[in-house]
């Protein structure tokens, strides 16, 4: 038991934080904590997911926020026009995102650095831009919840509760998958890809196998927890689904917290979220949030390149035992 | 006929501009790898820069062009030695975070003094009309402009030391390191001249069209449609880019409707990439 407790420890860690997260608008009962630790939860999922491609394998996807849309728009649809109820949606939303990423994964992945970031900032773009036209999605007015669709979880206060306990359960799951994926031999072939994709290749790792199935399971949970938010926003439109800037803050989470670790991207969104909210709400740094967020960003590229986890780790031997 | 003729020939302008628009992002690519995404931020920068220059000082705005150069060019190479110099040689994912932060601080100071509302350059230079065409003067000189910017970076790169230096830099840093050539100091003047090109790209636009402080992302995304159009890092490609995009905004909307255009433009911008990766001219660096 304490053998299997120290293998895993780099596992509790994180999820311990996010059993924190989770309680804390349990114990202080407030609505407003709850929607304060939702949208941490969001971050920190939506992080872990891009951390399984961008960490381990070292692809730069730059538009990953498309299989969020794709998941909304895959399970609002099925919700609002073929009357599916939301349990099928969510796993019909991680499906087609996992489908849509195999099928796009085994195209771009062939394309590296630079080329492969502009790919995927592309598909976004054209994803984007395609939902806009399509009329049996709403075009660019997009689609909306009927209320009565929260009529089951006794109105929308119930349907808050149920949304915010999904993606506890969600953001619990990525965070297992990416240490086991971490652990396994699996991980250890998308890590050498990073390091060096033509030696992996010719150790024997099948390196366009592999990136494509990174790349579904970075896909997956987006694509959920897609279904899940805009189910819970009650509306769906392209320019939300597909928005290129939350794509990139994405990787600025990844970045911050510590790049190709389980428990970075728990930190890195967690914390930047809470820094967010802190400028939002200070009277003197509130009009240029987002230049001191900037500022913050270049000073972690250039002095902390692998976030505040992979330096923590560099610092003290006892600290790389426990912290994955 | 004639509508279609005169919404390419609309296009066809524009596409020029686009073209400008996109080479500093392409130059910068070429020589160091880096994609810039401040890009559409100096862009707008740039924007601002022609709009006070004229607002509040009066300054014709085809001379105010000039001063966005000197700045935007003094604003590139300082933001290559604070943002861009430590991670030239690291991984893609270092600089297009590190282009992206000074993205964000240009933004957010730009929409802290401006906030994100339009503003108009009140500058004509009157309307030009042959048969079915009628052009503004503003897009005319857009166009010419477009070209003169282009041929004189070509004469830089190909007949002027420090452009060859560039060249040199671009084709193996190494060689040209142990040739004697300063690297770090002519990437700085390359990304130098990127960015001033881009600025000067942006204040162009607000010769023509509405700006906000936002308003240079959507150049960016028409860019990188155009720079892997014209293959990645070839300057001349990103002219011919910037008129086949100008041409598909001018000939589409005639015959489909006019949101299907960015769908054609992405879609293409992937299958080229997929393809085609040096672009369609098929040079290879």
């Amino acid at each position: 038991m304490m053998d299997f407790l120290k293998r895993t420890v780099g596992l509790w860690i994180p999820l311990l934080v996010v059993a924190g997260i989770a309680a804390y608008p349990l114990i202080t009962g407030s609505d407003s904590n709850r929607e304060a630790m939702f949208s941490i939860l969001l971050a920190i999922a939506l992080a872990s997911s891009l951390n399984i491609l961008l960490g381990y394998t070292g692809y730069v996807s730059f538009g990953h926020i498309v299989f969020f849309g794709i998941g909304g728009y895959a399970g609002l649809y099925v919700m609002t026009v073929l009357g599916w109820n939301i349990w099928f949606a969510v796993l019909l939303g991680a499906t087609v995102a996992g489908l849509i990423a195999y099928l796009l994964g085994s195209a771009i992945l062939r394309l590296r650095g630079g080329y492969f970031a502009l790919a995927t900032i592309g598909v976004n773009e054209a994803m984007r831009a395609l939902t806009g036209n399509i009329d049996a999605l709403g075009g660019p007015i997009g689609m909306d919840v009927n209320f009565s669709l929260y009529k089951p979880f006794g109105g929308p206060g119930g349907m808050l509760q149920f949304v915010f306990w999904s993606v506890v359960a969600l953001t619990v799951l990525v965070i297992i998958i990416s240490f086991v994926v971490k652990k396994s031999k699996f991980g250890l072939g998308l890590q050498a890809i990073r390091e060096d994709e033509d030696a992996a290749e010719d150790m024997g790792v099948v390196a366009p196998r592999a990136k494509t199935w990174a790349y579904v399971l970075s896909a997956i949970i987006p694509g959920a927890l897609g279904v899940l938010f805009f189910f819970k926003n009650g509306h769906i439109e392209p320019g939300e689904a597909f928005r290129l800037a939350l794509s990139i803050e994405m990787i600025v989470w990844v970045m911050l917290g510590g790049i190709g670790t389980v428990l970075g991207p728990v930190v890195g969104a967690g914390l930047y979220q809470e820094t967010r909210k802190l400028l939002l709400t200070n009277a003197y740094l509130k009009n240029i949030q987002l230049a001191v967020a900037g500022a913050l960003l270049l000073a972690i590229v250039l002095f902390v390149p692998a976030g505040i986890v992979g330096w923590l780790r560099s610092r003290n031997a006892r600290l790389r035992k426990v912290l994955e | 006929m004639d509508t279609l003729a005169a919404s390419l020939l609309d296009g066809l302008l524009i596409g020029l501009l686009y073209g400008v628009a996109a080479m500093g992002l392409t130059l910068i690519f070429g020589v160091m790898d880096v994609i810039n995404l401040a890009h559409g931020a100096i862009m707008a920068l740039g924007m601002f820069g022609v709009y006070l220059l004229f607002s509040e000082m009066g300054m014709n705005p085809y001379v105010a062009l000039i001063a966005v150069l000197i700045l935007g060019l003094l604003f590139g190479v300082i933001m290559y030695f604070v943002a861009v110099d430590r991670v030239i040689d690291e991984s893609p994912l270092a600089s297009l975070l590190s282009t992206f932060s000074v993205n964000m601080i240009i933004i957010g100071i730009g929409t802290a003094i401006w906030t994100t509302s339009t503003y108009n350059v009140e500058y004509s230079l009157g309307t030009v009309e042959t048969g079915p065409f009628t052009v503004t003067g503003a897009r005319l000189m857009a166009a010419f402009l477009a070209v003169v910017i282009t041929a004189l970076l070509y004469l830089f790169l190909n007949k002027t030391r420090p452009g060859k230096y560039i060249r040199a830099v671009s084709d193996n840093r190494g060689a040209a390191d142990l040739m004697g050539i300063p690297s770090h100091r002519i990437l700085a003047l390359a990304f130098g001249i990127g960015t001033a090109i881009a600025a000067v790209a942006g204040g162009m636009i607000a010769t023509i069209f509405p700006i906000t402080i936002l308003g240079g992302s959507t150049y960016e995304l028409k860019s990188f449609v155009i720079v892997v159009l014209g293959g990645l890092g070839n300057p001349l490609g990103a002219l011919i880019g910037g008129l086949i995009l100008g041409a598909i905004e001018g000939i589409v909307p005639v015959f489909m409707k006019t949101t299907w255009v960015p769908v054609i433009e992405f879609g293409l911008f992937v299958g080229i990439l997929l393809f085609r990766p040096t672009g369609l001219m098929g040079t290879k660096k």
